[in-house]
């Protein structure tokens, strides 16, 4: 039992930290840009295929910078010469065009890199174990994703809380139109931030390709689990954005790790569900992929700011 | 003089181009072609292709010209009859479609309700990897032909390597979360209870389709429960996946599995799957037919894909071969020319059962190997024959009643 509970926590942390990587750009950019990205999912799986083929010739750990990079200026350029222009017409036109976004790019990565998964793996030296405990083996890589994700975590909240450029984001967050009147160029701002939250993705991509399958599919699974974060979350709630990742993922892990059915949980509330029935019986590890999408409607009907966001949606 | 003569060869090419087009039968394929599945559909559709132009070199079917045309389904029951509705309308009487029960399951359905409604204009669907065993059982259909082993007697060929092996006593199932993966599942639990009744099962987890992206929390409970050795009917990117996370997390038990050699294993594990993943199948990797041997390089060099589904292979011969003794293209007289049809393959002789239209064949275990001499995939890596499983080792009663046109 001590074995499913550390794995199960050990696994739920890098999958809700993987979560957050991705949660965080796209929870900055709405709260900063009032924009729903739709296609910062797909941003996510550029990151994981220009590693793949950046890394054939330049290795992992080159790839793990370049393809971030080339995804945030990416993301620039879209802000730049797509999004300003269409922000003139309103929200609904910038909403309308990151979903159509995110269509051109899942078709793009199919025309390029295939219909099927590409083989993006991690080097070979990583897929050792860190460290074995009961006879499972956790491998270097995912200590390596933890540790990069935390590095991330730490360096995004340096650069909010302590630096200049931070202070004018975190102004321009509220008083944008204040930034702008006190000579700071707003939309390069904007771009910048768009383009950062794009980068963040990109990473998230990078490490995550080799845990997830890297194929044209990645991005529509995600994609869903990501709006469901930043909406437990807060809307534009960084803070509330880090705890509802940790709990997505954690509570995912567990879900299939315990043995139970919905009628044990049920009824370890003080519930009388009968544990045979067409409801009772259905296990607990199959309805796992569900539990975001259950939290999320909870979350909507009895806190509907989330739990930290500080705005009614 | 110029002029007629330009009309001349103008006139004889359009005869030609009229002719040519009236000579072809189509086959269309629908599945999965892109989305996280299209690693089962896309190489089923490379192999018919490649399979088709040895089928067309030896004189066609029935004549005519065989076409292979692919219609992306994304695993999805309604986008099927879409397609199927599709293909109908553009004149196809025959589709094809293997990944997912699901998907067949409609499938069956629609074309008994289009046989109805519209005799004269009869589809006929061949199923090369649906492997709900209901399909020849309790919901048989007349329009229906399977080419692959169902999952009952897949089970069968397996649990009786199984029982073989004395070392084996404690036995995890894991597998997707829908009509097949549940048939599977059940037939784990019944066979190996009647042929090892020592076995114990520690375990029976169903995920859903094609949904699951991360298995090590599954590795960890499979782990946890001391299972020596695992059953799973998973297939395509959920079998990569599942057994990617089980080599990743050093899970020793070896995996008994429908579809180890599914596109991408190979690839993903490397070393790691050497002596660990079975794979029960009509087919193996060692290629030791030089016929065979040759098409696997050929194919492999013209499409990148390897020359994995022997049985669409026996598929379109056989349906070469009733067409020709038919002498006709139209579905219900190759569906009848269909019954009882025998082929003799590579692996000896195959039949399809008039009673159920199930065919029966002899099956394989194999086993992942480093140093083969077609290595799969372009590595050296691929499955080396263990154990041959007779056809009448195979074979299980049926109980559909069928009902014929008259």
């Amino acid at each position: 039992m001590l074995e499913i509970v550390i794995f199960s926590t050990l696994n739920g942390i890098l999958y809700g930290l993987l979560l957050f990587m991705l949660s965080s750009g796209l929870t900055l950019i709405f709260s900063m840009m009032g924009v729903l990205n739709f296609a910062h999912a797909s941003f996510y799986m550029l990151g994981a295929y220009f590693a793949y083929t950046l890394g054939m010739h330049t290795g992992f750990w080159p790839a793990l910078i370049l393809a971030p990079l080339l995804v945030g200026g990416l993301g620039a350029l879209v802000e730049r010469f797509g999004l300003r222009r269409v922000h003139a017409n309103g929200h609904v036109a910038e909403l309308l065009f990151t979903f159509g976004l995110a269509y051109v790019i899942d078709e793009l990565v199919q025309m390029v890199w295939g219909t099927v998964a590409v083989a993006y793996r991690e080097p070979e030296y990583m897929r050792e174990p860190l460290f074995t405990l009961f006879g499972t083996d956790y491998s270097i890589f995912r200590g390596v994703v933890i540790l990069i994700s935390i590095l991330m975590f730490v360096a995004l909240w340096y650069l909010l809380k302590k630096t200049r450029v931070g202070l004018m984001i975190r102004a321009a967050l509220t008083h944008g139109e204040m930034v702008g009147h006190l000579g700071h160029n707003v939309p390069r701002l904007f771009m910048g931030v768009f383009g950062f939250g794009c980068a963040l993705a990109g990473l998230a991509g990078v490490i995550g390709g080799p845990i997830m399958a890297t194929e044209p599919g990645m991005a529509a699974t995600l994609g869903p689990i990501v709006f469901v974060v930043v909406v437990v979350g807060g809307m534009g709630s960084l803070q509330g954005a880090f705890y509802a990742s940790l709990l997505i993922g954690l509570i995912q892990t567990f879900f299939v790790a315990i043995d139970a059915s919905v009628a044990d949980l049920v009824n370890a509330m003080g519930a009388n569900l009968d544990p045979y029935g067409e409801l009772g019986r259905i296990s607990l590890a199959t309805l796992a992929p569900m539990t975001p999408f259950i939290l999320l409607v909870l979350i909507l009907i009895f806190r509907p700011r989330g739990l930290m966001g500080e705005l009614e949606p | 003089m110029l002029k007629s003569l330009f009309t001349f060869i103008t006139a004889s090419l359009l005869l030609v181009g009229t002719a040519g087009a009236a000579e072809t039968v189509k086959l269309a394929l629908i599945d999965p072609l892109t989305g996280p599945m299209a690693g089962a559909g896309q190489p089923a559709l490379e192999h018919l292709k490649f399979e088709a132009k040895r089928i067309n070199a030896n004189g066609g079917i029935a004549g005519k010209q065989l076409e292979i045309v692919g219609l992306d389904n994304k695993v999805n029951p309604q986008e099927s009859l879409v397609q199927l509705q599709k293909a109908i309308d553009s004149g196809i009487q025959y589709v094809t479609q293997g990944n997912g029960s699901s998907v067949a399951s409609a499938l069956i359905g629609a074309v008994g309700k289009h046989n109805q409604r519209n005799p004269g204009k009869e589809v006929l669907y061949l199923n090369y990897a649906a492997v709900d065993p209901s399909f020849t059982n309790e919901r048989c259909s007349f329009w229906h032909f399977r080419f692959d082993a169902n999952a009952d007697m897949k089970m069968n060929a397996l649990t009786t390597y199984i029982a073989e092996n004395k070392d084996i006593k404690k036995v995890y199932l894991i597998n997707q979360d829908y009509s097949f993966g549940h048939a599977v599942s059940k037939a784990a639990r019944e066979m190996l209870k009647e042929k090892r009744p020592d076995i114990e099962i520690v375990g029976n987890d169903f995920h859903p389709l094609a949904k699951v992206k991360d298995f090590t929390p599954y590795v960890s409970k499979i782990q946890s429960s001391g299972a020596d050795a695992v059953i799973s009917g998973n297939w395509g990117q959920d079998i990569t996946l599942l057994v990617k996370a089980a080599a990743e997390f050093g899970l020793d038990a070896p995996f008994y599995t429908y579809y180890g050699a599914s596109s991408g294993v190979v690839t993903q594990l490397g070393d790691k799957g050497v002596d660990r993943i079975y794979q029960i199948n009509e087919y193996y990797g060692d290629f030791e037919d030089p016929e065979m041997a040759k098409r696997q390089v050929e194919m492999y060099k013209e499409t990148g894909w390897d020359f994995y589904y022997l049985r669409l292979s026996t598929m379109l011969d056989m349906f070469k071969k009733a067409a020709d003794k038919a002498g006709s293209t139209d579905p219900v007289k190759v569906a009848k020319a269909m019954e009882g049809l025998t082929l003799e393959t590579t692996n000896g002789e195959v039949v399809m059962r008039a009673e159920d239209h199930q065919i029966q064949l002899p099956m394989f275990m194999s086993v992942m190997k480093d140093d083969m001499k077609y290595g799969a995939e372009g590595t050296d890596y691929n499955f080396h024959k263990v154990a041959r499983i007779e056809r009448e080792d195979v074979t299980l009663p049926t109980t559909c009643r069928m009902r014929r046109p008259k």
